[in-house]
């Protein structure tokens, strides 16, 4: 590893899966009863290290989620109690206020209040930027070591353990709270969390890299859509990441170029997560009170039902986003819902809307522009326009894609 | 209880919209009804409205001498143009107040917690 966060723990497959499970359960008890984080991690990282001396010899526990939990408590307060003797209160040590419990005392979780959401809330605070909100929920929901977050942010360890030190050291001295917000803060501060999930999903899509962020995102996303049954955009954004992911397998070619919607091999589409992602879709249809990610999951569940592209109901598609155009005015949006008019009224329509938009610094608008020029046969301006899509596109399979004019290598 | 600095950034020569006598004191009354709330809620320490940065003077130590010279210390376009000092439960309790700051006095507001704030 060299990291030092999880020492040796990797080399015991069964009980890696567990940490990985279990260790934001874990870290987030822990930071309640202990009011600090980075006891609360050194706790949790020390319960494993007992963990593997001890389950090799005497066998699973029934409960290992328990099992670490409890041992990582009993630690961290011996902890505390001798660190108390050379001060006066143990008080004095817990700095995060839940508002609800005093630090110290062991308390089992309730099935209302998993501290994974007090943690969630707290990780992805608005006074953080979203940089350390998406490396302190790896970190601490998601039980990934240091090293693993900062390869998936394309950042040197050093970089990333410093933006984590900054991070919980603002948490500490600022005293952001570790509380589920109230009823009326809820839409304002679900607004990062979930934003945060999807942006560890998109991460993975453009870094296929280890650890797996797409399969991160949706473990936390479920996570969240079991935690608040009655938050809409949560299961909305399940369902959104469920639908997308399910298409992840042919998005790519052999060779690791891009493989647009309409020419990928639906064969291929894993209709498990298809199924799971439109069965939300149709319980967020039935709550009605539509979001941006009920909205896109819905859009997707669409796509997800039509066996071919030519079969695809694109009135359908543009109905959804004339209404996420209405709840999410961005000109991203009106970019998709002009692709989607396309389909149905031609592609000057769609030009006309794609020409008013001001996206020039966006590379997916200089593509989109490509395709609907050569589609109307102005093939002089639409190689302009790829050659311009090509040089802003972020990864060499996007570039390597649109060099060739949009098509996939064959 | 975490106390707070909650700065009042004003910025030089910010004409675009000078405030009528009315808004002026509109302003300061929604500022007097802030001290009140922040008192009675048991959270007001200390707050104050500065004079302009001219008015500043910077005393340093240069070579073991004191030096005095015309402030303000930093020259910038932003400067502090008030400040409140408040006791909070915690970020979400002190954000609110800034949030009511902000509203009173039309100008952007940094908080800052204070390091030790325990009495």
């Amino acid at each position: 590893m060299g990291d030092g966060d999880a020492p040796a723990i990797f080399d015991q497959p069964e009980v890696a899966r567990i940490f990985r499970e279990e260790s934001g359960r874990s870290v987030a008890t822990l930071i309640r009863v202990v009011g600090d984080i980075d006891l609360a991690e050194d706790a949790v990282q020390e319960a494993f290290a007992v963990a593997l001396r001890k389950w090799p010899a005497h066998g699973l526990p029934p409960n290992p989620g328990g099992w670490i939990t409890t041992t990582a408590r009993n630690r961290a307060l011996d902890r505390l109690r001798r660190e108390a003797r050379g001060r006066e209160l143990l008080g004095e040590v817990a700095v995060l206020s839940s508002g609800d419990q005093e630090p110290g005392m062991p308390e089992e979780v309730g099935p209302v209040q998993d501290d994974r959401l007090r943690l969630i809330f707290t990780c992805c605070h608005p006074a953080l930027s979203t940089q350390a909100q998406v490396a302190l929920t790896l970190r601490l929901l998601g039980g990934l070591s240091t090293d693993e977050v900062a390869r998936a942010f394309l950042v040197t360890e050093p970089t990333m353990a410093t933006r984590l030190v900054r991070a919980k050291h603002k948490i500490k001295a600022a005293r952001i709270p570790y509380r589920v917000p109230g009823e009326h803060e809820l839409p304002d501060r679900l607004r990062p969390v979930l934003a945060v999930v999807y942006l560890v999903y998109t991460a993975g899509l453009t870094s296929p890299a280890n650890p797996d962020l797409c399969a991160e995102a949706i473990r936390l996303a479920r996570i969240l859509a079991a935690l608040m049954p009655d938050e809409p955009e949560v299961a909305g954004l399940l369902a959104l990441l469920l639908l997308t992911e399910s298409r992840r397998a042919s998005r790519l070619a052999p060779d690791g170029s891009l493989v647009v919607l309409g020419e990928q091999d639906r064969t291929r589409w894993d209709q498990a997560l298809i199924a799971e992602g439109q069965a939300i879709v149709r319980r967020c249809l039935r709550r009605n009170q539509p979001g941006p990610y009920q909205l896109q999951a819905a859009i997707n569940a669409v796509h997800a039902d039509a066996p071919t592209v030519e079969e695809t109901d694109w009135s359908q598609i543009v109905a959804l986003y004339d209404h996420l155009l209405a709840v999410a005015p961005t000109p991203v949006v009106a970019l998709n819902r002009a692709i989607a008019i396309g389909e149905v009224q031609g592609p000057a329509a769609a030009l006309a809307l794609v020409e008013e938009l001001d996206l020039d610094n966006y590379h997916p608008f200089h593509a989109t522009r490509a395709d609907l020029l050569g589609r109307l046969g102005r093939h002089r301006e639409a190689a302009v326009a790829y050659q311009r899509a090509a040089a802003m596109a972020p990864t060499d399979a996007e570039r390597d894609f649109l060099r060739r004019g949009g098509r996939a290598s064959r | 209880m975490t106390q707070y600095l909650l700065s009042v950034h004003s910025v030089d020569g910010e004409v675009g919209n000078p405030m009528t006598e009315e808004e002026m004191q509109q302003s300061w009354k929604q500022i007097q009804l802030l001290n009140q709330e922040l008192k009675s809620a048991g959270a007001w320490v200390f707050s104050g409205r500065l004079h302009d940065p001219d008015t500043a003077t910077v005393v340093r130590i240069s070579d073991g001498e004191v030096v005095t010279t015309d402030g303000p210390f930093v020259e910038a376009r932003e400067h502090l143009g008030g400040f409140y000092i408040i006791q909070a439960e915690d970020l979400d309790a002190a954000l609110v107040w800034a949030s009511k700051a902000t509203a009173a006095v039309g100008k952007p507001i940094e908080v800052w917690p204070f390091a030790a704030t325990e009495a």
